[in-house]
């Protein structure tokens, strides 16, 4: 056996002891939580603030926190600053993260770097200075292309910043970029969404997020919702979403998570993969979770209190678990139906499996192919609650004879 | 001469029984003060959660008169509810007096007025109390005036007591002392004992309360239970002070406790009398009956697998209650199951709860039925508790269903409420009186299966609280029945059926429908639910498919939460019964019968 046909089959191995199918992403992903925004949206629970002062102690902080982890985590294929606004970080600052970062761990040749930005941080000297620091892929939080809409979901850029902040883009030599968009509030017009799918699709960027509107508690829409409904009714939700994943792939993105298309596989985000697969991940800097392939930890939500138990201890850890294998595969069950790739038919009970073969499949919701289950754009639509119905424990009758593979 | 008195406390529910009888110990000095934090008779969790006593319980309290004279008073706590009358009324029988207590700021309600003709019954001396007379809004005139006009005792001498603050108690004790009579003589006489309680003991089998009007009985005794005829040898004898306190004998007048190697309550029975084998009583005492179950419903596990974890569950409960019983059921929807039949309501909802919280089962109940008669064409007759078993409508000669005279006491201003419902529930007006002005006293004939789901919810709905109700099985009346059945997807779930009456059943098949798309929870496909009565649909409605149910984002920081959910969901869906491709939670099964007036 060749010494690449050996490591191909080892890193099957090591992915199927996960139920998963081969892929590339063996390595660990790297996630650095931005909790700064230079204002709050309504309807955003991330944990965020508006206090540029602290800047600084915070990529003090982080670096603390990356120190203690140094070594633990091989190589690092994708690095990823999510916020937060993590565009609203003056380059100084980014570059002493980043330097500190790469003292600390090694990154892939090729890793994935993604920089979250909002249009109206976009410049073409803030853009060069991201690509010159390593960040080759820009995810933009355009929401839409109406500036109406923009108002009412209370952002600070205009369709003319965000039509522009993507060419900066693409012009400082991000070719791979996402697009972000928010839909499926109550009175959003359908022609107003239709037309911004299209402009997204003509400039044609590598990945789009579309994701519908969610009322989460804490924010101002949470307040507005309790008196006056703002999200659609569900029949509505689903009617859009359906619309939004059929647009999308009629223009070359495949549906390849809930709320996630790609200009082919390659335009998948790598980072987020990592998640929905159950690859390693560690996340730093407040409210960051981390994953090392059987423990999951957190850090403190708010600033004030990571800041302090970093300085106090080094870490930032709120809280820890450490899962079962039932737990393991409620999350592989869970997560995979969110995807594309689906879940594989060994992650199933017997009865699991039955079910989805006499009712799922039938019904269009689940397509069976190569040993994996895969969510329709219809299945994806009730992922969670197919997951309720396929993560069921396996019968008696099985745990007897013992029916079950993995 | 002995020293002893036996006497009960008959009070409408909430009236502050169970706080005066652990008054009444603490007193005794078999608690103090910090233990009784806790109300003491009231031993399971369900009675204290509810406050009521399912249980009766007794105690013998010491009590030092202020002459200096020793006292056994024997305390005799009795049910407090309909459903479980029949106990009641042998515990009264095993008394000699009663503390009839009234709420001072209640007044008389309607089973204070139904425990008294109890009381009256047994010959019994009643002494009227006025309790909570520590409460603000007490009014102690009006409490007076309501026992010697709607009871006919003699108000101006009720006692006055808080069982909460001790106030009057003392008093109390030596009216007791001074005016419940004493037990008869009769310590030479052929043993006669009533029991009027048992319960379970895992070590020792079957401790059986009872009272002795005859005789003498100890350890080494060999006795005859009257109405079985088998005999036991005597292990132990003893009172109850909060625990068994052994003791030499019981004699005659006294109350106490037996334990003759009976393994299970069920091979006691409550009303039955206890004699001596060698030397045996020529009658038993009066008013034995066998206790029969009034209301019928069918138990699943929720899991199939379960069925036989359920039935060593519900033999082990049975242990401890000789009313319940039951027998091997099965449903072409559900499997394996069992038919049980209750005293009543309470008693079910007691038997699922404690079948569910000692003994860890998750069960399901289907909808409760009373016991219907059918004349066939052949001239036979059938009983049916179970509307699986309803026979081929061609051949019914004549259908009876059971009736109960309902008692309802409410100030006026909620008559024409009362009667609506009343009239709403296919009853019949018999009597209608003032006890007091601006106070009534309904009678009404009412079908029992009106009146066994939520009757008694209703009435205190329409009369804000203020309606008290108590009632008695009469007898059995000629109906037009029916059999309304229920499809899902176009399935005959058999346990969903229900036996109705003829007129009613469009509308009642148009509510059970309304009712379970409430309660079955939605699917990923649409679900039909059908009301059909013969090959008849005479109701339908639909549970609408779920169109979407996903987060829109799942990234790291979610994906334990959202396991979380998972696991309660998943948690919540374990209670429910697969039927089909249908999952029909425990509700559903109940919600069937739910009227619609709320």
């Amino acid at each position: 056996m060749s010494r690449s046909r050996r490591r191909a089959a080892h890193a099957r191995e090591r992915c199927s002891a996960d139920g998963d199918k081969p892929v590339r992403l063996l390595g660990g992903g790297l996630y650095v939580h931005v909790p700064f925004c230079a204002s709050k949206c309504p309807y955003c629970a991330f944990a965020s603030e508006v206090r540029p002062e602290r800047m600084e102690a915070w990529v003090a902080a982080v670096l603390r926190e990356a120190s203690g982890q140094t070594g633990r985590w091989g190589t690092f294929d994708t690095l990823y600053l999510g916020g937060g606004t993590p565009s609203v970080l003056p380059p100084t600052q980014l570059e002493r993260l980043l330097l500190g970062l790469r003292r600390f761990f090694r990154f892939a040749r090729g890793c994935e770097a993604t920089l979250e930005a909002n249009p109206g941080d976009v410049d073409r000297e803030r853009a060069g200075a991201w690509r010159a620091l390593g960040f080759n892929r820009l995810s933009l939080g355009v929401q839409s292309f109406s500036d109406p809409e923009l108002v009412f979901l209370g952002r600070r850029h205009d369709a003319r910043t965000a039509r522009r902040a993507l060419a900066i883009a693409r012009d400082a030599g991000f070719f791979n970029l996402g697009v972000d968009l928010l839909y499926g509030w109550r009175d959003q017009e359908p022609q107003t969404l239709r037309r911004t799918l299209v402009e997204v699709a003509r400039f044609a960027p590598e990945h789009v997020s579309c994701y519908q509107l969610t009322i989460e508690e804490g924010t101002p829409f949470f307040c507005r919702n309790e008196t006056q409904p703002l999200v659609a009714p569900e029949e509505e939700q689903a009617e859009r979403f359906l619309r939004v994943s059929e647009f999308l792939g009629s223009r070359g993105f495949e549906h390849y998570e809930v709320s996630n298309f790609a200009r082919g596989r390659r335009y998948r985000s790598r980072h987020n993969q990592k998640y929905w697969r159950r690859l390693p991940t560690l996340g730093l800097g407040p409210a960051a979770h981390s994953f090392d392939g059987s423990r999951r930890w957190w850090n403190f939500r708010s600033l004030a209190r990571y800041l302090d138990a970093v300085g106090a201890t080094g870490e930032g850890r709120e809280g820890e678990e450490t899962l079962d294998r039932r737990q393991a595969r409620d999350e592989r069950i869970l997560l995979g139906l969110r995807t594309r790739d689906g879940v594989a038919l060994s992650s199933l009970s017997l009865s699991a499996r039955k079910r989805a073969f006499s009712a799922f499949v039938p019904q269009g919701l689940l397509e069976a192919r190569r040993g994996r289950l895969r969510p329709t754009p219809r299945g994806m639509l009730l992922a969670d609650r197919l997951a309720l119905e396929l993560s069921q424990d396996a019968s008696p009758d099985e745990r007897r004879g013992g029916g079950q593979r993995s | 001469m002995r020293r002893v008195r036996n006497f009960s406390i008959i009070a409408h529910i909430d009236h502050g029984k169970s706080t005066l009888a652990d008054r009444f110990i603490q007193h005794a000095g078999l608690v103090s003060e910090r233990e009784l934090s806790e109300q003491m008779l009231d031993n399971l969790d369900i009675e204290r959660e509810r406050g009521i006593t399912i249980k009766s319980q007794t105690v013998n309290l010491p009590y030092t008169a202020p002459d200096g004279a020793q006292w056994a008073l024997n305390l005799i706590d009795t049910p407090g509810h309909v459903d479980f009358s029949y106990e009641v009324s042998r515990a009264l029988a095993s008394c000699e007096g009663v503390l009839l207590l009234v709420d001072a700021s209640q007044g008389v309600q309607a089973q204070t007025v139904a425990n008294l003709y109890a009381a009256l019954e047994h010959d019994l001396v009643i002494l009227p109390v006025i309790n909570k007379i520590d409460l603000p809004v007490a009014d102690i005139p009006r409490a007076r005036e309501q026992i010697s006009s709607d009871l006919g005792l003699d108000g101006e001498s009720a006692y006055l007591v808080s069982g909460k603050t001790g106030a009057g108690v003392e008093a109390l004790l030596q009216a007791i002392v001074e005016h419940v009579p004493p037990p008869r003589d009769t310590a030479e006489e052929p043993l006669q004992a009533l029991i009027f309680d048992a319960h379970y003991d895992a070590f020792r089998g079957a401790v059986i309360s009872c009272r002795l009007f005859a005789g003498r009985v100890r350890p080494g005794d060999e006795i005859r239970l009257m109405s079985t005829g088998r005999s036991y040898r005597v292990e132990e004898v003893g009172v109850f002070r909060l625990r068994r306190v052994p003791c030499e004998e019981l004699a005659a007048g006294d109350v106490g406790y037996l334990i003759a190697g009976i393994k299970t309550v069920s091979d006691t029975r409550v009303g039955d009398t206890i004699t001596s084998a060698q030397r045996p009583a020529a009658n038993p005492l009066p008013g034995f009956r066998e206790m029969k179950p009034v209301v019928f419903s069918s138990l699943y596990p929720i899991a199939s697998d379960d069925y036989l974890s359920l039935a060593d569950a519900l033999e082990k409960y049975k242990l401890n209650d000789a009313s319940l019983v039951y027998q091997k059921d099965s449903s072409a929807a559900l499997g394996q199951g069992f038919r049980c039949g209750f005293l009543g309501l309470l008693h079910l909802e007691i038997v699922q709860e404690r079948l569910e919280r000692e003994f860890d089962q998750a069960i399901l109940m289907t909808a409760p039925s009373v016991q219907y008669r059918f004349t066939l064409n052949d001239g036979s007759q059938v009983v049916i508790d179970n509307p699986a078993h309803y026979p081929d409508p061609g051949s019914i000669r004549k259908a009876e269903e059971p009736f109960i005279r309902a008692t309802i006491i409410a100030p006026d201003r909620y008559l024409g409420a009362l009667m609506k419902l009343c009239l709403d529930r296919r009853g019949t007006q018999s009597d209608l009186q003032y006890l007091s002005p601006g106070r009534a006293q309904l009678r009404f004939d009412l079908p029992l299966a009106e009146v066994i789901y939520d009757f008694y919810d209703r009435l205190k709905s329409v009369t804000q609280g203020y309606g008290s109700f108590d009632y008695e099985i009469i007898d059995y009346r000629e109906s037009e029945l029916c059999k309304l059945d229920i499809l899902v997807n176009g399935e005959r779930v058999d346990a969903l059926s229900i036996i109705v009456h003829r007129e009613r059943a469009r509308a009642r098949a148009v509510i059970a429908c309304e009712r379970l798309k409430e309660e079955i929870p939605r699917q990923q496909f649409k679900i039909a639910i059908q009301g059909a009565i013969g090959g008849q649909i005479i109701a339908r409605s639909t549970v609408q498919p779920y169109r979407k149910d996903v987060t829109a984002k799942c990234y790291g920081g979610d994906v334990t939460r959202k396991r979380k959910l998972l696991e309660k969901q998943k948690k919540g869906k374990k209670r429910m019964k697969m039927v089909g491709d249908v999952e029909i939670p425990q509700s559903a099964f109940v919600a069937v019968l739910k009227s619609d007036e709320d």
